[in-house]
Order: structure tokens, then sequence, then C-alpha cells
């Protein structure tokens, strides 16, 4: 007969052992399911994060606003907006594979950190079966990284950096959105047409993921259309007053300002440009312009006048002709009073995208719905024809060249486009340099 | 040599703000002893006056034009300020136009209600607490408004522009010699920076030429002493409390055409400005001022691109950095007085 002895080391070791079981989070090592918070019951909670505080809010609100839209519609209420116009029939409002949709959100604050937190208990708590929503680079890249490990799908919101579906993809992660390289090869022929290739350009960036990569990419496109790049100064997601990064343009030499600023940062280095008198000036014999490579309606009305006649790119407008969109505005305009934003509009086409996807792969496994979305092609959600790139998971579709509208006819009159630059245009290799360096990996189910 | 001038220009309207939330900071600390973190809030709700005023002055009747039409296709809703309506297209139009200076008028009145609530609701139960009580409880107090102040707003910047006649640029170099468009500063900012250097001379005169500015100087000086002369000294300081309200308050309605008001812009100036009272000196009214202005210069300076090529980053630590230079070599501050804080 066997006799237990406990000795004090081993007493350490054992209880080593168990503390670091028991610290372990749940997610991670539950096992009761086939993936990760499985619905057991009548219902299936997606989770929204989205930044309701910080410079990019405006866009968070607007954002929450089209994801309760999706799930009213995706619930068989309200007039079903896109779900008529998709080319995919495999919704038909009557919830998810039989299960009412419901939703938790939460406020990103557009920190990576506080996104996570507010991620993570939306899975460990609410049981969230996938994530979706965000108007930062940095926050989509960390809430890409969670959902991998997690073992969810992530949706990605607004989300413009190269690196998101470059060097940080995921096999988990998808992007509905346009990217940093798209918005300069469809603006670059633009700007030189109203411009001429005999450029200097001054770039005030972002300092974060979005920024640097938005920046690199103008940067190539200018320089391969003639113009020269005079300096780049980084500026911190946080700041307010812009007057002490944008005096030093007056003198550089600079005849453009390129501002990769988004949200309320932009607005804010827009508007203090302006008062700075950069529109009204005149340097190397030239009228002097200011560029903002990614804009969005929400922006145009907050930097009022001072956006009229500014040239960027956009993802989607409400002004576009097709049926999806005209759907989409109808839907949102009656509900919300205002048209939606572009921020709303890829929000709203991916929860859509998510749920079909989970209705023709008929299940609610990652895996399944990763494998029903890589390489999908699909149309009438506002964009024309559209692919899910099997090998990054970057979505690829026309996108906008606009500029801010010289006479607007009312409050929402703000942006004008000024054209629409097919797929092809804005196309680019996997393996293209700027997005070198990642790596899908294997789809993580979780559980 | 221009692009000095221009920074330096930058620094005195950055250093004005500084200077305005460290004076009343100072009146505050150097009257009732109290360390006061919620007045960076008072910033704020100054700056919310402008809104509101903003906001009140553009209530518009709604008519419908059935020759246009909306997004949606259906008749446009056209709205027409009230103000407009009574006192004619252009006097109306030009009132609202004028919203942001005018919303000094509300924010004194306002600015000193919230200012007497304050002080005789919470703060006067913590004179005889220690410092860092004094702080808990303000922080708390800091928060407390700026979520009202979200809830009843909002969470996003809301635009307040400047009257469109000083919404444009000044050519500034053309006054001191330089070839025209190589100084050029914006109207509005030099608008703030004169109206702080008339704020921060109207508050030094209040104190300095009249009874009761003798009696409050006397106070701060030896509180027990004129309070043994029947003077009531609480009630002037209680005054005082009120009048640094107003001074952060004013100053954060006339800073909303260069920056929109957020419910955050109280906190991001919050700790900049006790950097600038501790440089200064705890409880020195000219050493706020002086640290304000220096601090917003440097600030400015380290912003220049050739500097941050060498030091990068250096614009986002260059106050903490003199803040600790200053403390080490001059413990008090620079016009600290003996005795603050010291025991």
């Amino acid at each position: 007969m066997s006799k237990l002895v406990l000795t004090r080391r081993g007493l350490l070791r054992t209880g080593a052992v168990a503390g670091a079981g028991l610290a372990l989070p749940t997610v991670f090592t539950s096992r009761a399911s086939a993936f990760t918070n499985e619905p057991k019951g009548g219902a299936v909670t997606l989770g929204f994060t989205v930044p309701l505080t910080g410079p990019y809010a405006d866009e968070g609100n607007d954002e929450l606003k089209a994801f309760q839209l999706a799930v009213k519609h995706l619930n068989g209420e309200g007039d079903g907006g896109m779900l008529s116009t998709f080319s995919s029939k495999a919704l038909n409002g009557a919830g998810l594979l039989g299960k009412k949709v419901a939703f938790v959100s939460g406020d990103t604050q557009t920190k990576p950190d506080a996104a996570r937190a507010a991620a993570k208990s939306m899975i460990e708590k609410d049981g969230a079966i996938m994530i979706s929503g965000c108007s930062s680079s940095a926050v989509a890249i960390a809430l890409q990284a969670l959902c991998q490990e997690a073992g969810l799908i992530n949706m990605v919101g607004l989300s413009h950096s190269n690196d998101t579906t470059g060097k940080d993809k995921k096999r988990n992660g998808f992007r509905h959105f346009f990217n940093a390289y798209m918005s300069a090869a469809a603006l670059a022929p633009v700007l030189k047409d109203m411009y001429g290739a005999d450029r200097s350009a001054y770039h005030l960036t972002a300092d974060y993921s979005w920024g640097w990569t938005q920046q690199a990419s103008m940067q190539a496109a200018t320089e391969a259309i003639g113009w020269k790049t005079v300096a780049n100064v980084l500026t911190p997601l946080a700041s307010t007053d812009f007057s002490s990064y944008i005096a030093p343009v007056l003198n550089s030499g600079a005849d453009v300002l390129i501002l990769n600023h988004y949200g309320a940062n932009m607005v804010n280095s827009l508007t203090q440009a302006v008062q700075f008198g950069l529109k009204d000036k005149m340097v190397n014999g030239k009228q002097f312009q200011i560029v903002v490579p990614l804009i969005s309606e929400l922006m145009a009305k907050g930097a009022g006048p001072n956006i009229r006649d500014i040239p960027g790119s956009s993802n989607w407008n409400w002004k576009l002709e097709d049926a999806g969109t005209k759907a989409f505005v109808q839907s949102y305009g009656k509900e919300y009073g205002a048209p939606p934003s572009q921020a709303a509009q890829t929000c709203y086409a991916q929860v859509m995208l998510y749920a079909d996807a989970v209705a023709r792969a008929k299940s609610f496994n990652p895996c399944a719905v990763v494998e029903a979305l890589e390489g999908y092609k699909f149309d009438g959600l506002g964009n024309g024809p559209t692919e899910y790139r099997a090998e990054d998971h970057q979505c690829f579709k026309d996108c906008l060249v606009v500029k801010g509208k010289e006479k607007p006819d009312n409050e929402f009159d703000t942006l004008e486009i000024v054209q629409v630059t097919p797929t092809e245009k804005v196309t680019y290799a996997p393996d293209n340099k700027m997005f070198a360096g990642g790596d899908l990996g294997q789809c993580n189910p979780g559980a | 040599m221009d692009a000095l001038i221009l920074q330096t220009l930058n620094g005195l309207d950055k250093g004005s703000a500084y200077a305005l939330i460290a004076l009343g900071l100072t009146l505050i600390f150097g009257t009732l002893g109290v360390v006061n973190f919620a007045h960076g809030t008072l910033f704020m709700i100054g700056a919310f006056c402008a809104v509101t005023l903003q906001r009140l002055l553009s209530l518009s009747e709604v008519t419908i034009d059935p020759t246009k039409k909306d997004f949606l296709g259906n008749a446009l809703k056209v709205k027409t300020p009230y103000i407009e309506a009574w006192f004619g297209k252009d006097v109306g139009a030009a009132v609202v136009n004028w919203s942001v200076p005018l919303s000094i008028l509300l924010a004194i009145p306002v600015m000193l209600v919230v200012g007497f609530v304050m002080e005789r609701g919470l703060i006067k139960h913590f004179y005889k607490r220690p410092h860092a009580d004094q702080i808990l409880v303000t922080f708390g107090l800091a928060i407390v408004l700026q979520e009202v102040i979200k809830y009843y707003f909002g969470a996003n910047p809301i635009p307040a522009p400047a009257p469109t006649d000083f919404a444009g640029s000044i050519d500034f170099g053309v006054w001191l010699g330089f070839p025209p468009n190589d100084i050029i500063y914006p109207y509005w900012r030099m608008v703030y920076f004169l109206f702080s250097l008339v704020v921060i001379g109207a508050v030094f005169a209040f104190l300095q030429f009249t009874t009761f500015g003798m009696v409050v100087r006397a106070g701060m000086a030896d509180r027990e002493t004129v309070g043994l002369l029947g003077i009531n000294i609480d009630r002037r300081f209680t005054i005082m409390f009120g009048i640094a309200a107003v001074v952060a308050g004013t100053a954060g309605a006339m800073y909303t055409p260069i920056n929109s008001p957020a419910f955050t812009m109280g906190m991001n100036f919050l700790v900049l400005s006790f950097v600038v009272v501790v440089v200064g000196g705890m409880g020195s009214l000219p050493g706020a001022v002086l640290s304000g202005f220096l601090l917003g210069i440097l600030e400015s300076y380290a912003s220049m691109n050739w500097i941050k090529d060498v030091i990068p980053g250096i614009d986002q630590i260059i106050i903490y950095v003199i803040a600790i230079i200053v403390l080490l070599t001059r413990p008090r501050g620079l016009m600290g007085r003996k005795g603050v804080m010291e025991d």
C-alpha cells in the first residue's frame, strides 16, 4: 500500500501547476464545445467593438447604428436593407441558422488595450461568436490577433492600414474596407491631372500603423507621378493642436500638404492649416494645395467649409447610384434621419457577409466560415462586384476619388465623387512589398 | 529666423491658455490652500458655454420647401433660426456669427455660479484636510463633471468657429519687414493672446488696486491676522474661487475656435497646467503667468523639425524636462514663496 508523502517542494510544485491552470483564461482552455462560444440556446450573440470616445468617435457612433440596423434586418425587422440587393440569397431575415441574432457592444476608446479588454469581456462573459467594428488600424490589428488566439471570426470594421491585411493578417480576420495602397493608387493619377507633375509634398502623418502605411503609400504613388517629398512629420494620435506642426510647412518650400490624418485629427489639422492661410498661399509660382488621402462624410461635416475642393479617397459614398447603395441609404436614412457614412456601410456589409457565410456553411464554426469567405465573390452591397481574396482576406472592389463640394446643396452634401476607380487599377499582387512579412497561418476554431 | 518668429507666436497662444488656467489654479491655491484638480474642467465648462450659446442662437423653425428634395427624396425641411426671423436675416446671422465672443457674457454668470456651488458645496469641507484628500476629491469631481458634459453634449468635438471677420490669417511678417507670405498667423490666435493679456492684467489690477484685492492679498499672506481684524476673509476667498472659475471659463469659451470643444479638453490641459504652476512656483501669480508663456514657447520651439531630428520626440516631453531641471535647481519653482507647501 502506497503512502502519500506531502513534501514542501511537492506542495509548491503542485500548487504552481494548479494555479497556472486556473489562471489561464477559460476561453483558451474550455473543451466542452467544438469551437469557441458555440451557440447552445435560441440566440447567437455578435460583439461590436466601436470607438465611442477618442478622435474617431464620430465613426464609432455611425458604426454602432449600422450594426444595430444589420441585426434588425437579419432578424426580419425593418425594411431588410441590402438583404434584397445582396447577390447571395442565403439569408432570409429569420435570424441565423434558426437562432435570433443578439449583440453586445463596447467602447474601444480608439485604444488597442481598451478594445482588447472590451472584446475579451464580450468573448468570455457574453459568449460572442464574432467580433466586428473599429475605426483605427491599431485597434483592428489588436482585435484580429485576439480573435485568432481565441478562435473567433473578426470582421474588421474601418481599418485602412496596409498592415491589417499585410504583415499582420490572420486567417480568422477579414477586411471589407479598402486600404492605404488602394487610396494612393486611385488618387495619384487624379492629383497629377489636377495639380500637375511638378509638385513638392509635405506630409503630416498620424504616428501609428495606419498613418505610417498611408504615408508610405502616398509617397510612393506621388513620387511615381513626378512629385518630390519635402518632409514627413509624425504627429501623436492624441494631438488636438497642430499649429506647431503646420507652422514649419509655411517656409518648407512645399506646395502641397498631405494630411495623413483621420477623424477628429484630420478635422483639427485641416481647420488649423486653413487658419494658417495655406489654401490661399502661392508657393513656387503655384497655388498651394492640401490633400487628405482618406476622407469620410463625417470628417467633411466636421471640417465644414474648410474641406471644400480638397481631394481624397473613399471606400464608398451614399450618392452612388447602384441598387445596394440606394436600399441601404433609404433604410438607414429612415431609421436615423441622416445618410450613412462609409464607416456605417462597411460595418453593415461585414455583418451581412459574416451572416451569409454562416448560412452558406450551415455552421458557426469559424473554420467553416473562413472557408465560405475565402475567395468569395459577391455583389449588391454597395461597392459593385467584389471579391474576398483568399490569399490575404482583403476585399477587392472599385474605390472612389472624392473632393469637398464647392457649393453644397444641404448639410449632408459635403463630398462629390470625382471618379470611380475600377478594381483592376487598385489591385496588387499578394506579395507586394507594402504588404510583405505576414502569414495568414491556420484557422483557429478555439475551444 | 522667420520659423523662430512663427514658433514664438505659436508658443504665445499656447502659453496664453496655460497661463490663464495656471493663474486660476494659483488663485485658488494661494487663497484657499486647495489643490484643485477640477480646475481644467472649469475651462471645459466655459468652452461648452460657447457651444450652448451657439445652439440657443441656432434654434430654428422648420418649414417645408416642396420644390427641393432631401437625400431620401422627400420634400426638403428648411431651418430658419428664430433670431433671423425676429431681427432680420442680416442681424440674426451676425449675432450667430459672433456667438463665441458673445458667449463670454453667458460664461461669466455661469462660471460664478459653478464656482460658488463647487466651493460651498464640496471644497470648503476639505480646507483642513491633507492635500492628498483635496486632490482625490477634486479629481473625482472633475470626472463627474466631465461625464455630465459627455452625457448632454456627446463624445465628439463640436465645431465653434470664430466670427468670419477673424477666420482668416494675417501676414505678420510684412509688419516686420519680411517678404509677403513668410510669416502668416491666424487672426483668432492673436485675438486669444490679446484676450489673455487683458484678463491677466485685469486680475492683477483687481488684486493690486482695489480694497477687496488688498484684503485678499493680506489674507493670502496671513489669513489668521486678517481674520482677527474682524474681516470675513472666508467670504472673500469664496468670491476669489468664483473669479478663478470665471477666468478659466472665459479662457475656455474663447479657446473654442482654436480647438473644437470636447469633454476631454479640461483633462488635456490639467496636467500641463499643474506643471506650469509648479515650475512657476506654488502660490505665485506672476510665476504662473511667466511659466505659462515660457513653457508654451519652449514647447513650440521643441516642435521645430531640426530640433526633432536631433532629439526625436522632444516636443512631447519638453515641458516635463524643463520642470525637472527647474525643480532640481530651484526647488520652489521660478518665483515660489518660502513656506508654501513646505512643512
